[in-house]
């Protein structure tokens, strides 16, 4: 028996029982509608799953930030978690490759499986985890150093290259797969930082995917990116999904219908609905999906 | 009036001021409907009023106070018979000096010459008047400056922009104060350094390797030849400098990356303030720990190893002074840790990099230019230092590098140098502005060398 399962069976405290699930928001439509703790409407499990994630909680403190959230994401399949502001998708994100552990009161409970393994067993891995599991971030973040080291950075710790050449086979790789070759290949040694933003972005996907990860995590990789820069982006995106398990969080739902197969809608910290994209967006079967997409809140 | 008195009644006028422009300004608002009509809030013209009182007259007390005594001594010496009147300026000091006794009834008038009792009258009166005269010109300027500062305050003056440009001369002033003041301490270093090089040969400071400097009293003194080599003096304080940095910086560095990258919230909130109180523990008992404590303990730990040390070391005081500086390094290095953002740590994690290879590879290159400065502040602390290196290493100039020897340094030798006695015109107390300027230049480089460091550094990442 699995640890966590013990955990998530005690009983909650009697305070966090007695939440209203659905606190007050913006609009009187969406007030009126329900949300089930844990029951998720549209289709969140599938068949071999890369991850398994079952009754999920996430805790800041006292605060229960994630609610019993269970979700299956498939082998290569891109899915956007929506939702409005503050309603835990970028935490829950965060938790498929333990970036909340950093986070001193933050704790997770619930069952979360990459390929059969126990992300947060007590005997895990992190480094070896978040190697599978690459991450993109809201802002560009790449290192002060030349754009060669920034890409050469991961495969160095992890020692996948022997050879200087082949380390550049891998810079020059990650590189064009990010759609930045042609771009930086004159200027491999200049600094990152001095390339614009959506360079810049585009670089942190390269360096991510440059230790070859088997899932990349986005956490609004374009909100701070001009519209030609998110459209090379998304372009990119559509690319990499051929080969990778992407999730991206995003506020934009053109970019989640531009990019994604399947769609996650997130409503204060509950799973409210998932489904395939077009379906989601078309005929959602959750008043409160409907009402986000619409633009009634959110 | 003593100046101090009329410096505090200024300061009353100037409160008088700035209460009676307030309530004129508004007295002037009122009929126009509020504060809003007047073009600077009340508080502006009252400022206004009180600097319009405050400034000249501050300004020429200070210039009174400062030049009075030159002028009184030159209108003095200007009475006086062209015969008796002195032509270089030490006999003149002399003269004046007999003047002032004579004035203050130290000297009988009685045995000296008519003209000088004459010129002690005039100093007396002189020094009387001008106090007078000073105490009624500043007056009356602080009053009548403050009068019309009082009389301008209009609707339409623009108090405001006024007072904003008299603070930025304000601010100025201030930062010429410490400008001027160390180019003050550079020129005169300097020149006592050019005359201690009219006594002393270029040759023998820089590349003597011995330093004794004692001057014959007599002619026929034993050893009074006096050696001016600086040598053993910069290397007891490279050694001693070397040893405290080779302890301050790693302990001081790698605290600082525990504390801002492994510390939780509670650790650190405690161990910081305890880390920098080292550096608020006075120097001298810094000392007695270094000479009564350590120095023993180094010089028992050699013995029984078989080796030679010497009651005082350069090891004892360098292993202190070392203690002293973690401070200057942890802290400073400590903060430019943190202020790398914490966007470059997630992505270097997300990458499935460890704690320790992203502090390595990410933080540590990011923070390099800041951790030089912690550095650099720490080594010219060591540098300077003066107190332990006299209780732990002692006074015997030795031109060694075994730190378990007696070593002196720089500083040391200066303090020695100025203590007791002193004659200006002796090599003696002149080699102690020389060792100075040295000093100085010394530290200026490691400045410029840091600077380049880092700017070197920058360019490549930044």
């Amino acid at each position: 028996m699995n640890m966590n399962d013990t955990l998530i069976s005690e009983p909650l405290e009697p305070q966090e029982m007695s939440t209203p699930v659905n606190r007050p928001v913006e609009d009187a439509g969406a007030q009126s509608a329900k949300v089930e703790e844990g029951k998720t409407v549209g289709k969140p499990f599938a068949d071999d799953p890369k991850f398994k994630l079952r009754n999920v909680e996430v805790f800041y403190g006292q605060e229960r930030a994630i609610k019993n959230v269970s979700l299956d994401i498939g082998r290569n399949e891109v899915i956007a978690f929506i939702g409005p502001s503050g309603c835990g998708k970028s935490t829950f994100l965060r938790c498929l490759n333990r970036m909340n552990d950093s986070i001193d009161i933050c704790r997770v409970k619930g069952q979360l499986m990459l390929d059969d393994e126990d992300i947060y067993h007590s005997k895990k891995d992190v480094v070896e985890l978040r190697a599978r599991v690459g991450m993109v971030f809201q802002k560009p973040n790449p290192f002060p150093k030349s754009i060669y080291d920034n890409v050469a950075y991961g495969p160095r710790i992890h020692g996948l290259a022997n050879r200087k050449s082949e380390l550049d086979d891998i810079v020059e790789d990650s590189l064009r797969k990010a759609g930045l070759w042609n771009e930086a290949k004159d200027r491999l040694h200049s600094i990152a930082t001095g390339m614009s933003g959506g360079q810049q972005q585009r670089l942190c996907i390269a360096r991510a995917i440059a230790v070859s990860p088997e899932v990349v995590l986005m956490d609004e990789p374009c909100s701070a990116l001009d519209p030609i820069a998110t459209a090379k982006v998304e372009e990119l995106i559509s690319e990499l999904s051929e080969s990778y398990t992407i999730i991206i969080v995003t506020h934009s739902m053109q970019q989640a219908a531009r990019v994604s197969s399947r769609t996650a809608y997130f409503h204060l910290g509950h799973l409210v609905e998932v489904n395939e994209t077009s379906k989601v967006f078309t005929s959602p079967e959750h008043e409160l999906t409907e009402s986000y997409i619409t633009g009634r809140f959110g | 009036m003593q100046p101090a008195n009329l410096f505090f009644l200024i300061l009353a006028l100037i409160f008088t001021a700035y209460v009676l422009g307030y309530f004129r300004s508004k007295a002037l608002a009122r009929p126009l409907g509020g504060v809003r009509h007047l073009k600077s809030l009340p508080g502006y013209y009252a400022v206004r009023a009180a600097l319009w009182c405050g400034i000249p007259a501050l300004i020429i007390l200070v210039l009174w106070a400062s030049f009075e005594n030159q002028i009184i001594q030159m209108l003095v010496l200007g009475t006086l018979a062209p015969e008796i009147v002195p032509a270089s300026p030490g006999e003149a000091s002399l003269l004046m000096s007999q003047i002032n006794n004579i004035a203050s009834g130290a000297l009988s008038s009685g045995s000296v010459d008519a003209s000088l009792v004459n010129a002690a009258e005039l100093l007396t009166n002189l020094r009387q008047n001008s106090n007078t005269y000073m105490t009624m010109l500043v007056l009356s300027i602080a009053v009548l400056a403050g009068f019309v500062g009082w009389y301008r305050i209009q609707p339409k003056l623009n108090a405001r922009e006024q007072v904003e440009i008299i603070l930025r001369w304000f601010f100025f002033s201030c930062a010429a104060v410490a400008i001027m003041t160390t180019v003050g301490i550079v020129f005169s270093v300097f020149f006592e350094t050019v005359r201690f090089f009219g006594m002393v040969s270029f040759t023998d400071f820089f590349f003597g390797t011995s330093w004794s400097p004692q001057v014959a009293l007599r002619a026929d003194q034993v050893g009074s030849g006096g050696a001016f080599g600086m040598i053993p003096l910069f290397t007891g304080t490279l050694l001693i400098s070397a040893i405290a940095l080779l302890v301050a910086v790693p302990v001081g560095l790698f605290s600082a990356i525990y504390l801002s990258e492994y510390a939780n919230k509670h650790v650190r909130s405690v161990v910081k303030p305890l880390l920098e109180l080292l550096a608020g523990v006075p120097t001298v008992v810094y000392g007695f720990f270094a000479a009564l404590t350590v120095a023993p303990f180094i010089a028992n730990f050699a013995q029984t190893l078989g080796m030679n040390a010497s009651s005082q070391s350069a090891l004892a005081a360098g292993l202190v002074m070392g203690i002293m500086i973690i401070p200057f390094v942890s802290s400073l290095s400590d903060d430019v840790i943190n202020a790398v953002p914490q966007s470059l740590r997630d992505g270097s994690l997300a990458l499935g990099s460890t704690q320790s290879e992203t502090m390595k590879k990410v933080i540590f290159p990011a923070a390099l230019p800041g951790i030089m400065g912690g550095i650099l502040l720490a080594a010219s602390r060591a540098i300077g230092e003066t107190m332990i290196v006299v209780m732990a290493a002692g006074l015997a100039a030795n031109l060694t590098a075994n730190p378990l020897q007696s070593v002196t340094t720089v500083t040391v030798q200066i303090v020695t140098l100025l203590i007791g006695d002193q004659e200006f015109d002796s090599p003696k107390t002149l080699a102690a502005f020389a060792l100075g300027a040295m000093l100085f230049i010394v530290t200026l480089l490691l400045n410029v060398i840091a600077l380049k460091i880092v700017r070197k550094y920058r360019e490549q990442y930044d």
